[in-house]
């Protein structure tokens, strides 16, 4: 086959090239341009879209012995994964930024250059396996890997770009071994360290990004009953569920701990709030993705809310989008234990086992037991 | 000349870039590489070091035109841009502080536009772009304008010989004339043209050339700054004081013996191998036509007009760009068909950049990422063009269909 090895500069999608190559495979690795000012992205060991990044990946495809090209997607990503994490935070909601480089940026726009070119596939140094059902159909799985699970933020790909996927690093089972692989091969990014956070947010300040790209728009923190709790420098900053960072003046008159429990943007409202009023036990979702056949009666599975989050027992249900564009991709969910701060924006990745059956965005998410009151309406 | 075949199988159409050491260079620099003698010293070994040195120099001075006096070697083509670039404009200001301004056309090498652009920002110069025409030809009439409104104020022109993309032959010696008239001094980076197209210092006019090995059939990393000795001009790196004073350092003797032997060889068979190149590059120029109709040809069109003297265009040099396509899908595509080629323009961070000599002709922004530069020399053979366009139909269509999927919205930038 051949395959486009994306190389970020980092030890994974190092060793999943040479994994590819050493498979057969006739490689080229691609470095994805993702800033154009690519001082603003994080430099140093941490990140995965400076200048260092690219040169660590052209070495690593020197000495694979593979060609090396860079990709400019920079517009894209501007126009998609940052305009999107800027619009949804605008909206009071908690986007991934990950999930949405993985649906717009790696698994469509260099996945489609890729295929137009004349690749049969791209191969990452993602962890999560693809395994091919008795019937020839590819399926989705938890690494084995634990801690290094990606399945969840790459739930968004779809079935059709799932076939034109590799995953070398489906079955390892820890990241000390893909070092080791890496160090075996001579690859000098061996010992690099995990890249975290999110890579546009140049010092992790994600507050101090949404301040520079939307502006200061000063407004109250309010208590469930209305009352002026504090102020916040715009109310797009703040997540249901965060607990640090309100800068509330005085403690609450129970003394408990309180929590961000809705953000309203459209009155630049943050209203924070008991532990208990983040509890739910429903989830409503939309734009779901299935990598495998929809379930449209209830049915039992696991779903997960967050990329490191526990997968939880719940019912689940494809339905009618309860999004205002009203389409017929939505999602239910009743869930068997209730979760906490569970905000609108992030993903809801549906999982029976280790397979992932598919994914939707959070639109609602509510308590539906008799004992609580809704959380948001 | 005989050169040493270049190891990479398939067809190398990429020598502008670098093109294989000569054997009789290889043979020159093998030999003087074990020999040991520091040109600077006063001893035997020094003295025969010495003495190559000066041979050489006078090998690339009879070559070129000049005396040796106005040789100077340099670490390449880059160095004595800057050193010409950097130095008469700080010798020339230091005559008259008035002296601020640099003209440059605007398809200038980086090598070029990044010291005066540079000056610029720390020197306090002011940097003017000479237009060119559609051809990449640069505008007389805008340097006689820019010359009679500022004259006193100018410290320095410089006009390439030849470009290294698009292959434009520039009136050179019509820009040394005009500028002399108002006493300012020209610049020339040769480095495309030396070997390709005659190049006489002298009889060109210009007051200092730049010329380099590697493009000739020399190593990398040796070159020269040819300089009238009446130029002023400023030392960019100080130290020993060797070459004039200008240009410090140990001298590198293998390197430049090796160059003077390629340079020689260069210009004693420029013309038979010429005829021979451009022979083929019209072979290739009317084959891309053929099998790609809608890829348009930038530079001078070698088809028209023509036998002219000195030629419009490097008799080696053909440039493309492909509508829809972009540079580097063309390239990737290529190579992996075993054909080697270049968008001709330079990368940031490995991100190709729309070529700033298409723009400066004029050419769109989204056209001018469809380029491709296929160059000749003296490995060069049929069958190398006959491989490019039995790949190129599929290539391009490739190259466009992969063109579509970025221009969709939302697709690729």
């Amino acid at each position: 086959m051949r395959v486009l090895a994306a190389m970020s500069g980092g030890v994974d999608s190092a060793v999943a090239a040479a994994l590819a190559v050493e498979a057969g495979h006739d490689v080229v690795g691609v470095h994805m341009a993702l800033s154009r000012n690519r001082d603003q992205f994080r430099t140093g060991s941490r990140g995965c879209c400076s200048i260092e990044d690219a040169g660590d990946a052209r070495r690593a495809a020197d000495v694979l012995g593979i060609p090396y090209y860079v990709w400019d997607l920079s517009e894209t990503f501007e126009e998609t994964v940052v305009a999107d994490f800027l619009s949804e935070y605008s909206a009071g909601r908690t986007p991934n930024p990950c999930v949405r480089c993985n649906e717009h940026i790696k698994f469509e726009a260099l996945l489609d250059k890729a295929t137009a070119l004349g690749f049969d596939a791209v191969a990452t140094g993602h962890y999560a396996r693809i395994e091919t059902a008795g019937d020839g159909t590819r399926e989705l799985h938890r690494s084995p890997n634990d801690a290094k699970d990606q399945s969840y933020v790459l739930a968004v790909m779809g079935p059709e770009r799932l076939e034109r996927s590799l995953f070398p690093l489906g079955g390892f089972a820890t990241k000390d071994e893909v070092r080791a692989e890496a160090e075996r091969r001579g690859l000098s990014v061996s010992a690099k360290p995990d890249s975290y956070d999110i890579c546009f947010v140049a010092d992790g300040d994600t507050r101090g990004f949404l301040r520079s790209r939307l502006g200061e728009q000063p407004g109250q923190v309010r208590d469930t009953d209305g009352n002026v709790v504090g102020e916040h420098q715009g109310a797009y900053a703040y997540t249901v569920g965060q607990r640090k960072g309100l800068g509330l003046g005085r403690p609450a008159a129970d003394g408990k701990a309180r929590y961000v429990v809705d953000v309203d943007t459209g009155s630049n409202t943050v209203v924070v709030g008991p532990a208990e009023l983040l509890s739910v036990d429903r989830i409503a979702g939309d734009k779901a993705v299935w990598l495998a056949p929809p379930t449209v009666d209830w049915t039992t599975c696991e779903v997960q809310i967050r990329a490191h989050g526990r997968a939880v027992p719940a019912q689940v249900r494809a339905a009618a989008a309860s999004g205002a564009d009203g389409g017929t991709d939505g999602l239910e969910v009743r869930l068997g234990e209730s979760l906490r701060g569970v905000a609108a924006g992030q993903s809801v990745v549906v999982y029976r086992g280790t397979q992932v059956l598919g994914q939707a965005t959070v639109t609602r998410a509510w308590r539906d037991a008799p004992a609580g009151a809704p959380v948001r309406a | 000349m005989t050169v040493t075949p270049a190891e990479a199988p398939g067809a190398y159409l990429d020598h502008a870039a670098t093109t294989p050491m000569s054997s009789a260079a290889l043979e020159a620099f093998v030999a003087e590489a074990g020999r040991t003698g520091n040109a600077s010293s006063l001893h035997s070994a020094g003295r025969a070091a010495r003495r190559t040195v000066e041979e050489s120099r006078e090998t690339v001075a009879a070559a070129l035109g000049a005396r040796p006096s106005e040789v100077i070697f340099t670490g390449g083509g880059t160095e004595a841009d800057n050193l010409a670039v950097k130095g008469i404009f700080w010798g020339r200001r230091t005559q008259n502080p008035q002296r601020t301004r640099v003209l440059v056309s605007a398809v200038e090498h980086h090598a070029v536009l990044d010291p005066a652009f540079w000056l610029a920002g720390h020197a306090g110069a002011e940097i003017t772009l000479l237009p060119v025409d559609g051809e990449g030809r640069v505008d007389l009439d805008a340097l006689r304008a820019e010359l009679a409104a500022h004259a006193d104020e100018v410290a320095l022109v410089s006009v390439m010989w030849a470009n290294n993309e698009v292959g434009t032959v520039q009136p050179v010696r019509d820009v040394a004339r005009i500028a002399h008239k108002h006493g300012v001094p020209v610049h020339t980076d040769a480095v495309q043209a030396v070997g390709q197209v005659e190049v006489d210092f002298a009889a060109s006019g210009v007051d200092a050339l730049t010329v380099t090995g590697h493009k000739l059939g020399g190593p990398v990393g040796v070159g020269a700054l040819l300089a009238r000795r009446d130029l002023p001009l400023e030392a960019v790196s100080h130290g020993g004081g060797q070459e004039r004073g200008v240009r410090s350092g140990t001298l590198d003797v293998a390197a430049i013996r090796a160059f003077a032997v390629a340079l020689r060889e260069a210009v004693a068979s420029r013309e038979e191998r010429a005829a021979v190149l451009s022979t083929l590059r019209d072979e290739l120029v009317a084959g891309v036509r053929r099998v790609v109709p809608d890829a348009v040809l930038r530079g001078p069109d070698p088809a028209a007009g023509g036998p002219s003297d000195p030629p419009a265009r490097l008799p080696a040099n053909a440039h493309f760009t492909f509508p829809g396509a972009e540079g580097d899908s063309l390239l990737y595509l290529l190579d992996s068909a075993g054909v080697q080629a270049s968008t001709g323009s330079a990368c940031q961070a490995g991100v190709p950049q729309p070529s700033h000599v298409l723009l400066a002709m004029g050419v769109s922004e989204t056209d001018a990422r469809g380029a491709l530069r296929f160059s000749l020399g003296a490995t060069s053979t049929r069958d190398d063009v006959d491989r490019l366009l039995a790949a190129l139909p599929v290539v391009a269509d490739r190259a466009r269909a992969a063109g579509l999927v970025a221009a969709r919205p939302g697709g690729v930038a």
